[in-house]
């Protein structure tokens, strides 16, 4: 036998061995996903104690542009399906093209398989018993069916009333080069607008620069920067930009993550950290946004599973739907997960992040 | 409810193994299992679309073969088939005659330009070039200085200049020239592929630098849109290859077979993991076995290369098959399992793992309680555990602060591994044990499949252990 086969017994029994027993443990002490008798770790607080603070220079909110009305800023976004429906439309009426076209349509648009199974399946009973006989309607019955799927969800943005002392604090949290520093960057400048004064915490300690773009975003806005050192302990930076916000009387903190991806345990679990020592008085966290990419695929709902697991996640913001991505993975993350999504980034500017309508966004796809 | 990839493949083909014959109906639903898996692995619908039909194309004729079986044979085809569209072969990197190499990076925004921008610089160092980098991201706030700070890192000097773009990147070009270096590296802003003006200005910019390489970079985790930016983006810039970022996730990266096949241009690089120097050539044999659930065999067998003492671990598996395998041993293999990464991502190129452990998401510090149980037994009880009594194990519980109960667990664990490990170690001695392992192995078909390297020997029999407690079979000696 080679050495690359003996070392891969070696490797194989080492770890299943390993685990096995890890995993033996965690059943008998009770179910699934129970820890074994670890007590929870004790966080060291150490508030960095020289986290640098950048003085705002304007404390008056910015000028921003006046956003558009809602409905011309959608149109900027090419959403629509509409050439497949056309198609659809055309046909005299319901053929098994047709089940194939819709199929394909709502696929492309990343609704995943599962989703697409569902609402077809609803309709084509429907064209069974003859409720629905052409193709206008059927079409019709889809955007409903997509549109109520949507529907219910409270998607304000939950800035709480607070015991005395308390101060909001959302965090934004997903992986890696999804848009969480612009995201924030324009929360920033729109709660501004609202006469909320913010302090933006940069707890991306990881990328190259990430406090340096959150900065000039705090600067736009008019928010108040605390950073700490680079490659340093992103809870701390967030507390500290929480005790900052209290000292200074701030209503709200928004706290930057690093992106991460969330198969990986460990970033995983130093969120979960972050997320317990905002919650610290002062602080309470009453947002936890993970903002994905419209461009994402099926992965969108493992992301928002284990963003959920680790960080308790609030709401979905859904960035650069300005492409030509779709964004379908929505609705199996609202309707498995049940986490509405709150904004959606259609462009560039501070006034294209708007509030999520789930009309618009359903006749988007469907009309343009 | 969404599988792996490889997860649903492997309950497919556990399903049609050990058939003789497929019916037209096991086809039918093997192709159904097929498409489904491809779309929940995000690959693009027409892509889909036409493998399957290729798929089915092959599975027709397929009684016909004696040397496989039948699901062995629509298991070689799908690898064949998946390999095929990945690549079939590697990007290899010429040098222009006239230095330096101009490389343009390309993508939408947060795809991971900068960062891939300095790995491959962080690569071409390693291919003992000397490379510059240029940034020409002037849109996001500090990327430049992002692009800076890795350059630091990898000590490779960033060029930029806070004109435009297009000059940035022309005056980069002349630095290059300057200062002698053989390879450049632009990194542009983020673009949408609808963008028109950002794209003609990155067309500017590849008009007047003249890119050897022009690289688009793909987040693995990209949908069904990853088909319409490769359109745009070769379309606009006549791409050469792809580097597709964040393979570290745990995304099924489908995008890489859309793209793959749409634009017919290889994945030349693929990024796997936040460290710079998790950057490597992409392998699209791997990558096939890897959808397969053949695990990500040869890089684990690299890794493992590069973690394990080579003699120590040669005597440890020896000592493993004739059953003298110590909980010392195991302590040993351990510390140098631990060098090769978390295990979690470990468990993901293994192939045929439990499921149930595969699923179990087993941090790195939970395995230290078991490390603690181990160092509180004394040279003696580590060498023969059977020798741990009453009073023994209460003291090693209270050593390591465990219950008696773990500490029970563990030793009859290991117990029945030794055993196990001694049934194998005969079985490996003589060819008959064979036929027996065969039905051990979670992948049987794999093997003789003829996947790629050694992974056809490892294969035949990994896999198939029982949950939690039981030990994959063990490939028969060679």
């Amino acid at each position: 036998m080679n050495t690359q086969s003996l070392l891969l017994i070696l490797l194989v029994v080492t770890v299943v061995f390993g685990l096995g027993v890890v995993v033996l443990n965690r059943r008998s002490s009770g179910g699934a996903g129970v820890k074994p008798i670890i007590s929870e770790p004790v966080v060291v607080e150490t508030p960095v104690a020289q986290a640098e603070v950048v003085e705002a220079p304007v404390v008056e909110a910015p000028v921003v542009e006046v956003p558009d009305p809602p409905k011309s800023r959608w149109g900027k976004t090419s959403l629509s399906l509409a050439g497949v429906f056309g198609g659809v439309r055309a046909r005299g009426g319901i053929t098994n093209e047709t089940w194939d076209d819709l199929e394909e349509a709502l696929l492309k648009a990343d609704v995943g398989i599962g989703v697409t199974d569902e609402l077809l399946n609803s309709l084509r009973g429907r064209v069974k018993v003859k409720e629905i006989t052409t193709p206008d309607e059927l079409l019709l019955a889809l955007q409903r069916e997509m549109t109520s799927r949507l529907e219910g969800a409270d998607r304000e943005l939950n800035f709480a009333q607070l015991d005395e002392g308390r101060i909001n604090v959302w965090l934004f949290v997903g992986v890696n080069g999804v848009g969480k520093t612009t995201t924030i960057g324009k929360v920033s400048a729109q709660q501004a607008q609202l006469g909320r004064s913010l302090v933006l915490a940069a707890g991306d300690t990881f990328r190259a620069a990430a406090a340096e773009q959150l900065g000039t975003w705090a600067e736009r806005s008019g928010a108040e920067l605390v950073r700490g050192a680079e490659g340093g302990d992103p809870s701390s930076v967030i507390f500290d930009g929480i005790q900052r916000a209290a000292a200074k009387g701030f209503d709200l903190v928004l706290g930057d993550t690093a992106g991460r991806l969330q198969n990986k345990s460990n970033l995983m679990d130093e969120l979960r950290k972050v997320r317990r020592i905002a919650d610290r008085e002062p602080g309470q966290v009453t947002e936890v946004l993970l903002v994905i990419d419209a461009t994402t695929g099926q992965n969108g709902l493992s992301q928002a599973r284990e963003f959920t697991d680790a960080a308790g996640v609030t709401g979905v913001v859904l960035t650069k739907l300005d492409g030509s991505a779709k964004g379908g993975i929505v609705f199996a993350i609202e309707t498995e997960m049940g986490i509405p999504i709150k904004l959606v980034g259609l462009g560039e500017t501070i006034g294209d992040l708007v509030a999520f309508n789930p009309d618009e966004y359903v006749s988007a796809l469907f009309n343009g | 409810m969404f599988d792996n990839l490889s997860n649903r493949f492997d309950g497919i083909f556990k399903r049609i193994r050990g058939k003789g014959r497929l019916t037209e109906a096991d086809v039918d639903e093997v192709l159904k299992e097929i498409r489904t898996a491809l779309l929940e692995a995000d690959v693009n619908v027409s892509v889909v679309r036409n493998v399957v039909a290729r798929i089915r194309e092959g599975a027709i004729g397929i009684e016909s073969s004696k040397a496989l079986d039948p699901s062995q044979q629509v298991i070689k085809l799908v690898n064949q088939e998946l390999t095929n569209i990945l690549g079939g072969e590697t990007l290899k990197i010429t040098y222009a005659s006239r230095p330096p190499t101009v490389v343009l990076m390309a993508g939408l925004q947060g795809s991971g330009k900068t960062t891939n921008s300095a790995k491959l610089a962080k690569w071409f160092k390693s291919q003992g070039r000397h490379p510059l980098l240029v940034g020409a991201d002037l849109q996001r706030p500090a990327a430049v200085e992002q692009l800076r700070t890795l350059g630091r890192q990898i000590d490779v000097p960033v060029f930029s200049d806070p004109s435009d773009p297009v000059t940035t990147a022309v005056r980069g070009l002349a630095e290059a020239r300057r200062l002698g270096k053989d390879v450049l590296i632009v990194d542009t802003a983020g673009r949408l592929s609808i963008d028109d003006e950002m794209m003609a200005q990155i067309r500017q910019i590849s008009d007047q630098i003249t890119p050897n390489y022009t690289f688009l970079v793909i987040d693995a985790m990209t949908g069904q849109d990853a088909v319409n930016v490769a359109e745009a983006f070769h379309n606009t810039l006549q791409i050469d290859g792809v580097i597709l970022s964040k393979l570290d996730g745990d995304a099924r990266g489908g995008a890489a077979l859309s793209v793959k096949e749409v634009i017919g241009r290889p994945i030349a690089f693929a990024s796997t993991g936040e460290k710079l120097d998790a950057f490597e050539q992409f392998h699209p044999d791997r990558m096939a076995g890897r959808i397969l659930g053949m695990g990500d065999m040869l890089t684990l067998i690299e890794q493992a290369e590069q973690a394990f003492e080579k003699d120590a671990a040669e005597e440890a598996a020896t000592k493993l098959l004739d059953g003298e395998f110590t909980l010392d041993d195991f302590l040993e293999q351990m510390q140098s399992l631990k060098k090769m990464g978390p295990l979690g991502g470990l468990m993901g190129m293994m192939p045929g793992m439990p499921k149930e452990l595969k699923n179990a998401k087993i941090g790195d510090d939970e395995l230290k309680p078991v490390e603690a149980i181990i160092r509180s037994m004394t040279k003696e009880e580590r060498r023969k555990p059977e020798i741990i009594n009453g009073s023994r194990r209460q003291r090693i519980a209270t050593g390591s602060g465990r219950s008696i109960a773990e500490v029970n667990r563990l030793v009859k664990q290991f117990g029945e591994m030794q055993k196990m490990m001694k049934r194998m170690g005969g079985m490996t001695a003589g060819k008959k044990g064979k036929r027996k392992m065969s039905s051990m192995a979670g992948l049987g078909g794999l093997g003789a499949a003829g996947l790629p390297g050694q992974g056809g020997g490892f294969g035949d029999g990994l896999g198939g252990g029982a949950p939690g407690g039981g030990f994959p079979g063990f490939p028969p000696s060679r």
